[in-house]
């Protein structure tokens, strides 16, 4: 299976690392996924053999980690966290908002592939809550008028 | 980018490069960067120890455990290699400190795992950070980067003859892996699942040898005691809670922020600092250290923020994360939610918290949304006291902790769910609500749909 260069870089760059090969899995499938777009059996297969381990082995890790998606999902990937420090700051609001704004739910994807959507647990933005990351940019002190900015730019971002 | 706030309280150690622009390393090092470094490698592993343990600094991820006396337990000979991690796991919910010192001051960390390392004469650290923090990996990597270029990291750093190598690892989304040993499974290319104890990190730790594991503001704060003094940094906390820290004020304030109050700081005055209790409402309940730490009542908020002082009032200062909650929230909501947390986040290795948790959130739900019988009010706190100290890691008291406190302190309002009454609480409200009932309904009858 061919990685961009830039990606075989980074992979060649992680062996240096580490007193054991397998210390760069966890790595390597994340940045496998962001190249790729989920952890499909053709990844799990390559890794496994670079790193001198079963395909089994491979997804026994995959499975624990949640950032990881063994199957296609939409290009934006929408997380909005509702954990407390954000609930208390109407992010239940915010959820149901983009819900219906695109009508999918936690775990679906819309019929374009554009958006998925996940309600997420704590990503470390309490203090600026509620937030939301799409893929892995963060954004903050949401309202509903702020997620529609975002939706907006990156509907339009796709028809440029 | 997080924004950042100031209140004329704060006492600025850790936080003091915030905004200054210390990325750069050469802004940095105008700023005393790198000059901690350089002093502990004329100091010595024994001196340096001295300092720290002099310092009164506890571990800020949550146990308080003081960082001078668990670098003193790794062993000075060993066979194999010995290891600095830095936990940048940042997972607890409430939490968002470390962010800030990745984002604006990445060298301090990389200072502080180096002085670890010269302390316990280890020559390589890794320095771990949450998947999701995708945007502080690339800070951190070009940090380590420059300090490799300037002759800071790899071989005779600053000339010394001492040998330290520094990478940084990315995660893949474990709040699991936060927990010191699953960190280290998860670093070693498996799950997260942690290990049994004894033996400690400190004896065997990653890769079978001795390993130093450090929160990433426990480590930040290393230079500033290597250059101020054990003494000084001691001498602005209380006594055996040595220096500041950075208390994370969320919720149901006006002006939330990461705010670097002196340890002890009084828990009242730090909800003002906050910019008191948002949109007219009154304080109900706090939770001071983070999502497993148990609730205080607002009348039991007038308190030192310190690790004794809190466990002395059946609390935890934990992560130093401050949830202020205002009395317009449903508790048994909340109590759902933050165990809705702990059954997503289980890594399922040991059975009273994989079984603990997933029962306690089923019945929650049920209780939540009317369905509630008295006997389940007592099945809550029953089944929450068992997972208690049966558990492999302190996670199974985590999600028992709070679940415990909050039935005890707010039994009345489980006894006004009860009989299909509707919930009191639900002017932000019912119909808002259930859709992501129906999410975590969705999950339970898919179990599949957990791991991936």
């Amino acid at each position: 299976m061919q990685f961009s260069d830039q990606l075989e870089k980074r992979f060649a760059e992680l062996q240096t690392h580490y007193p054991i090969k397998r210390s760069a899995l966890v790595p390597m499938l994340l940045y496998a996924q962001d190249e790729v777009g989920h952890v499909s059996d053709e990844v799990v297969h390559e890794i496994a053999a670079r790193l001198d381990l079963t395909d089994l082995e491979v997804r026994n890790v995959v499975s624990y980690y949640s950032m990881l998606h063994t199957k296609p999902i939409g290009k934006y990937n929408i997380q909005v966290c509702t954990n407390i420090s954000c609930m208390l700051r109407g992010a239940e609001k915010v959820f149901d908002h983009i819900r219906q704004r695109l009508g999918i739910g936690h775990k679906q994807d819309t019929p374009d592939g554009l958006f998925h959507l996940e309600e997420v647990e704590c990503i470390g933005a309490c203090c600026w809550a509620p937030a939301m990351q799409v893929n892995y940019t963060y954004h903050e002190n949401l309202t509903t008028e702020k997620v529609d900015e975002v939706l907006e730019s990156l509907r339009k971002k796709e028809t440029q | 980018m997080a924004d950042l706030v100031s209140h004329p309280d704060e006492v600025r150690v850790v936080s003091k490069r915030f905004g200054e622009g210390a990325t750069d390393i050469d802004r940095y090092l105008a700023l005393d960067g790198y000059k901690a470094t350089q002093k502990a490698l004329t100091m010595g592993a024994d001196a340096i120890i001295n300092e720290v343990k002099a310092s009164n600094l506890r571990g800020r991820g949550g146990a308080g455990f003081p960082a001078g006396m668990k670098w003193s337990f790794v062993p000075k000979q060993s066979p194999k290699p010995k290891y600095v991690l830095c936990n940048g796991d940042e997972s607890e919910p409430g939490t968002c400190k470390d962010r800030l010192i990745f984002e604006h001051d990445p060298h301090s960390v990389i200072e502080g795992v180096i002085i670890a390392g010269i302390a316990v004469d280890s020559h390589q650290g890794y320095i771990y950070l949450r998947g999701e923090y995708r945007y502080l990996i690339e800070i951190m990597e070009k940090a380590v980067a420059d300090a490799y270029a300037r002759g800071f990291l790899g071989k005779n750093i600053f000339g010394s003859g001492y040998d330290f190598e520094c990478a940084v690892q990315t995660g893949a989304g474990a709040y699991e892996v936060g927990e010191e040993s699953a960190l280290m499974e998860s670093l070693e290319g498996k799950r997260g699942i942690p290990r049994i104890r004894p033996p400690f990190p400190a004896v065997v730790g990653l890769y079978g040898g001795p390993t130093v594991i450090n929160n990433a503001e426990t480590l930040a704060n290393v230079p500033h005691i290597i250059l101020g003094g054990g003494e000084w940094y001691a001498s602005l906390g209380t006594p055996k809670n040595g220096g500041t820290r950075l208390f994370c004020l969320s919720g149901s304030v006006n002006k939330p922020g990461v705010y670097e109050l002196p340890m002890g700081y009084n828990l009242r005055k730090m909800i003002e600092v906050a910019g008191g209790i948002w949109n007219g409402r009154k304080l109900k309940a706090v939770q001071p250290g983070g999502s497993s730490v148990p609730v205080l009542t607002a009348d039991e908020t007038d308190i030192p923020m310190d690790f004794d002082a809190l466990m002395k009032a059946g609390s935890m200062l934990g992560s130093g994360a401050v949830v202020i909650i205002d009395d317009s929230t449903c508790m048994v909501k909340y109590a759902l939610r933050v165990m809705k947390f702990y059954q997503h986040e289980s890594c399922g290795w040991c059975i009273p918290c994989r079984e603990g948790t997933d029962w306690l959130k089923k019945t929650l739900i049920r209780f939540h949304s009317g369905g509630g019988v008295r006997r389940d009010i007592d099945n809550i706190q029953y089944l929450a006291e068992n997972m208690l100290g049966r558990t492999f890691c302190p996670f199974g008291d985590a999600a028992a902790m709070p679940t415990i406190s909050l039935v005890k302190k707010f039994r009345q309002e489980f006894e006004d769910h009860l009989e299909g009454k509707p919930c009191p609480y639900e002017d932000h409200g019912k119909i808002e609500h259930l859709p992501v009932l129906t999410a975590w309904d969705h999950r339970t009858a898919d179990p599949w749909a957990q791991a991936h």
